[in-house]
């Protein structure tokens, strides 16, 4: 067997971000190549390359294919040779059939006309090799998520794959169409068809991968072969750095329990069966930085969103005190009034009215803050935001700047004094750096420090397992929809974050 | 971005907002002055006599009336395409309680007011709670009390009305001074109004200045209050040689202010824009974004059924073919006005402003003879026009 592809050396920056430095990459033909790593170390954006969605030119190093140097221009060329990337979006469209999906694009047809009767032939025959039993005029949207990631599979099979890349293909499965999926993949390697599988579930990757490629910050770090795979071994390899002073310093004296979540269940606003989290129990004290780790998709969000006012999900269940007292946060405005307040993962689609100014997003919400008798005041909506705007250092020329002209750092400083603004008690913070820059960090990280010593307490939600090390007192542990562990600031690390989540 | 190139960012987006608000007051002062020329050349008439000024304001009120309740329908994401029918029917339903009932005219008032109310409570409770299109919903509506307006008056036209309920429309407030002409009571309260407006603006000038605010030239300030003002003092003389303010003129200029200061002044007209400007970010700041959608309907009905009431009284009978494109001039006039198509900004000033461009064009092209087909091509231009103007302003900044 030889080599199908050859990365080398490649190197991607974007603009104040390397995001790949001289990155290697090496898959045999036929194998199943595993690419691990964590949030942010580079596998998209090395898939991406590879893919041409970066076309050549824009990064730097050679990628060879097939054994010829490959200069992809864009999607389409890499395509045409073979290369196939399935997303973890699913690229489907839902109220199509199962087969106008398979051939969209490429439809069975003369002069525009399509051929049914060999549209459906060619499907049955498609889906017949990825295990799916379904007419191939099922409507899409009728079929479940493993289902879809199977059609996916298929449309990739329709279209001469040569090497196949699954981006996270079982985030969104249950465990038994995960297990059917690895073997669809086993099964395809038996046909000679070469992939690559991106996956967080190093149980996965030990069972399935030949070789696997860990990444680290943007490098290469190693490429384990199979009689070399531990689980043990592809952490020390993902997290393995050393902390630098990036945060902080701060008296840590947590005072009393502030506030107390009892067995809080949730479950999918669409797909009612679907519990997203279970039985989750935890506590916050006055004063205290709590973390929330996990990977993307373990249900840290749906269950900060469910518990601010309901905002997600439905037949929730269970209490939350706050003070000792049962909070009722059965809306967004009594989840504000009982002292909760939460800061969005994304400021741009949830946190921010863009096109309005600085002063008139901070006041937002707590109008009645600036106003008497539901007349708003405008001297005191300015001075609240100047205020703010000493205080939380946000740089503007004046509170009269729309929030879209801010940087991220910004404008992540004018979501949080909105929500100061409101008095909170305990403050969900969820990915408060995402997207920022190093300095903008190390500014909120200050500002949460401050504001655990003024006596309120903040929840952090957070992918960097750095950044929840370097600022939490206690770091609880999520892992598909439940808390699997909780550690003390002085007993936590990546690697035993790492092992609560993959052995759990 | 920096915030040296933020701030220059900042001068220049308010200077273009100055520039279009200010743009369309000028708009308008030309089109006027078009007419004023063009009419005098061709017919030898004067376009701003004091019978067509009143008649402007008579013609214009119901459009501007309904715009105003249109603008927080549209500043919060949505559309309503039925307050034509909804102006129709609570007409003719006016028309039933008066004249078939016998209802007095204050009675029969509130009463409509209060059926728009539910008229705009039935079709906000589907587009709010269950969350089905405006469009849709607002559709089905235009069709449903068209419907209702034909079998309410069983295909025919009902009236005359009652003198009081035709006050409604054409009448006039009454000299208090009792002097025969000018109208001294008229005189006065469009200088006061001419007062107070210069005071507000010059307020709000001083407290920017203290802020330190970068605002318009003084000379840009001075100029455009000076347009105004002249503006007004013009019509007050005019309307005060006729037969004084008119009634509707009264309501409506009320209207106008009260709907100023809630967009501008108040919380729950703050929140209005939130849900148009980012309708999660709104609902995660705590505003029962349902409930407030639910609201702007029917403030909508409310105002439709002034609106169809003040239609009715004005034709002094209530028709079935009422109201009919009303919904077009009223949505135009938002647009116009420099409403945002996905919700979220527009004022209440660039509503009267953009009500009163397709006014005096549908007056001014009536007078010149224009024929209806014409008419309607160049009120589309117009509309279309300003579009093009506002989203080239945007793809520039």
């Amino acid at each position: 067997m030889g080599t199908l592809l050859e990365m080398r050396a490649i190197s991607k920056t974007f603009p104040g971000v390397r995001a790949l430095d001289h990155v290697n990459l090496s898959v045999q033909e036929g194998e199943i190549h595993a690419l691990v790593g964590e949030n942010g170390a580079g596998k998209s954006t090395l898939m991406k390359v590879l893919s041409g969605v970066y076309p050549h030119g824009t990064y730097e190093g050679e990628i060879h294919f097939s054994g010829a140097e490959a200069r992809f221009a864009g999607i389409h060329d890499s395509e045409s040779k073979g290369i196939i990337i399935i997303h973890q979006e699913l690229a489907l469209v839902p109220l199509l059939s199962i087969a106008e999906n398979l051939f969209l694009g490429n439809e069975v047809a003369r002069g525009g006309v399509i051929n049914w009767p060999e549209t459906h032939q060619r499907t049955d025959r498609l889906l017949a090799k990825v295990g799916l039993h379904e007419p191939p005029t099922t409507r899409v949207d009728a079929l479940g998520v493993g289902k879809q990631q199977l059609i996916e599979i298929a449309k990739a099979l329709a279209k001469d794959v040569r090497l196949l890349i699954l981006d996270e293909p079982t985030a969104a499965l249950q465990e038994n169409d995960s297990q059917k999926l690895l073997d669809l993949l086993l099964e395809l390697k038996a046909q000679g068809i070469t992939s690559i599988l991106i996956s967080h579930k190093l149980n996965e990757v030990s069972r399935v991968a030949d070789n696997i490629t860990v990444l680290r910050d943007g490098s290469t770090v190693s490429t384990i072969p199979r009689a070399e795979i531990t689980e043990d071994r592809i952490i020390r390899d993902m997290v393995g750095r050393d902390m630098a002073h990036r945060y902080p310093e701060r008296e840590r004296n947590p005072g009393q329990v502030i506030m107390e979540v009892k067995d809080w269940n949730v479950f999918h606003p669409e797909h009612k069966d679907r519990q997203v989290i279970r039985n989750v129990n935890f506590t916050v004290r006055k004063g205290e930085i709590v973390g929330i780790a996990g990977l993307m998709g373990s249900g840290r969000t749906e269950l900060a969103m469910s518990m601010f006012g309901r905002s997600y999900g439905r037949n929730i269940s269970g209490e939350i005190r706050i003070s000792g007292r049962p909070a009722d946060c059965a809306n967004v405005a009594k989840a504000i009034d009982s002292g909760l307040a939460y800061v969005t993962e994304d400021r741009k689609a949830l946190g921010l009215v863009l096109e309005e100014p600085i002063q008139w997003n901070i006041a937002l919400a707590n109008l009645a803050g600036i106003a008497a008798n539901g007349i708003i005041n405008r001297m005191k909506e300015q001075d609240v935001a100047e205020g703010y705007r000493k205080a939380m250092n946000i740089r503007t020329p004046s509170v009269f700047q729309k929030v879209v002209n801010l940087s991220g750092g910004n404008q992540q400083k004018v979501v949080l004094s909105k929500w100061l603004f409101t008095e909170p008690k305990v403050l969900i913070l969820d990915e408060p750096t995402r997207g920022i820059d190093v300095g903008a960090k190390f500014e909120i990280y200050g500002l949460m420090n401050r504001l655990a010593d003024e006596g309120r307490a903040v929840v952090m939600i957070s992918s960097e397992m750095p950044e929840l090390l370097g600022m939490c007192d206690r770091i609880y542990v999520m892992n598909e929809g439940e808390l699997v562990g909780e550690l003390s600031a002085a007993e936590a690390s990546q690697e035993r974050i790492m092992s609560l989540i993959v052995t759990h | 971005m920096t915030d040296q190139t933020a701030g220059t960012a900042e001068r220049k987006n308010g200077a273009k907002l100055n520039l279009r608000e200010n743009g369309m007051l000028m708009a308008l002062v030309a089109i006027v002055l078009f007419f004023v020329i063009v009419v005098r050349a061709l017919l030898g008439v004067d376009f701003l006599s004091a019978q067509n000024i009143t008649n402007l304001f008579l013609q214009n009120s119901y459009v501007i009336i309904m715009a105003l309740g249109m603008l927080l329908v549209i500043v919060a994401g949505h559309i309503d395409l039925s307050v034509g029918s909804v102006a129709a029917f609570t007409g003719a339903v006016s028309s039933v309680l008066v004249l078939n009932l016998g209802w007095p005219t204050l009675a029969v008032i509130p009463s409509v007011l209060v059926i728009g109310g539910l008229i705009g409570a039935a079709q906000g409770y589907w587009i709010a709670y269950w969350r089905i299109p405006s469009f849709i919903v607002t559709l089905a509506g235009m069709l449903v009390f068209r419907g209702l307006t034909l079998w309410l008056l069983g295909g025919q036209n009902l009236g005359p009305f009652p003198k009081s309920f035709q006050l409604l429309s054409t009448g006039f407030v009454p000299d208090v001074f009792a002097l025969d002409k000018p109208n001294l009571t008229a005189l006065l309260v469009v200088a006061l109004a001419a007062a107070v407006l210069i005071w507000i603006g010059w307020r709000a000038r001083k407290r920017n200045e203290a802020y330190g605010i970068t605002q318009e030239p003084d000379a840009l300030f001075w100029l455009r209050n000076l347009v105004v003002t002249a503006a007004l003092i013009f019509v007050g003389y005019k309307l005060a040689s006729f037969r004084g303010l008119p009634n509707v003129l009264v309501v409506m200029a009320l209207l106008i202010v009260l709907y100023a200061f809630f967009t501008e002044a108040t919380t729950t007209g703050r929140r209005v824009y939130a849900i148009g400007g980012n309708l999660k970010a709104a609902r995660l700041s705590g505003i029962k974004t349902e409930r407030l959608t639910f609201l702007t309907f029917v403030n909508m009905g409310v105002l439709a059924a002034l609106a169809g009431m003040i239609v009715t009284a004005r034709l002094n009978s209530a028709t079935p073919k009422a109201g009919v494109g009303f919904e077009l001039d009223v949505i135009a006039a938002v647009f116009i006005g420099g409403a945002s198509m996905s919700g979220g900004s527009g004022k209440i000033v660039g509503v009267v402003v953009g009500a009163f461009i397709m006014g005096v064009m549908n007056n001014g092209m009536s007078i010149l003879g224009i024929g209806i087909d014409y008419q309607q091509v160049i009120k589309g231009l117009v509309l279309l026009a300003a579009v093009i103007f506002d989203v080239y302003n945007k793809s520039k900044s």
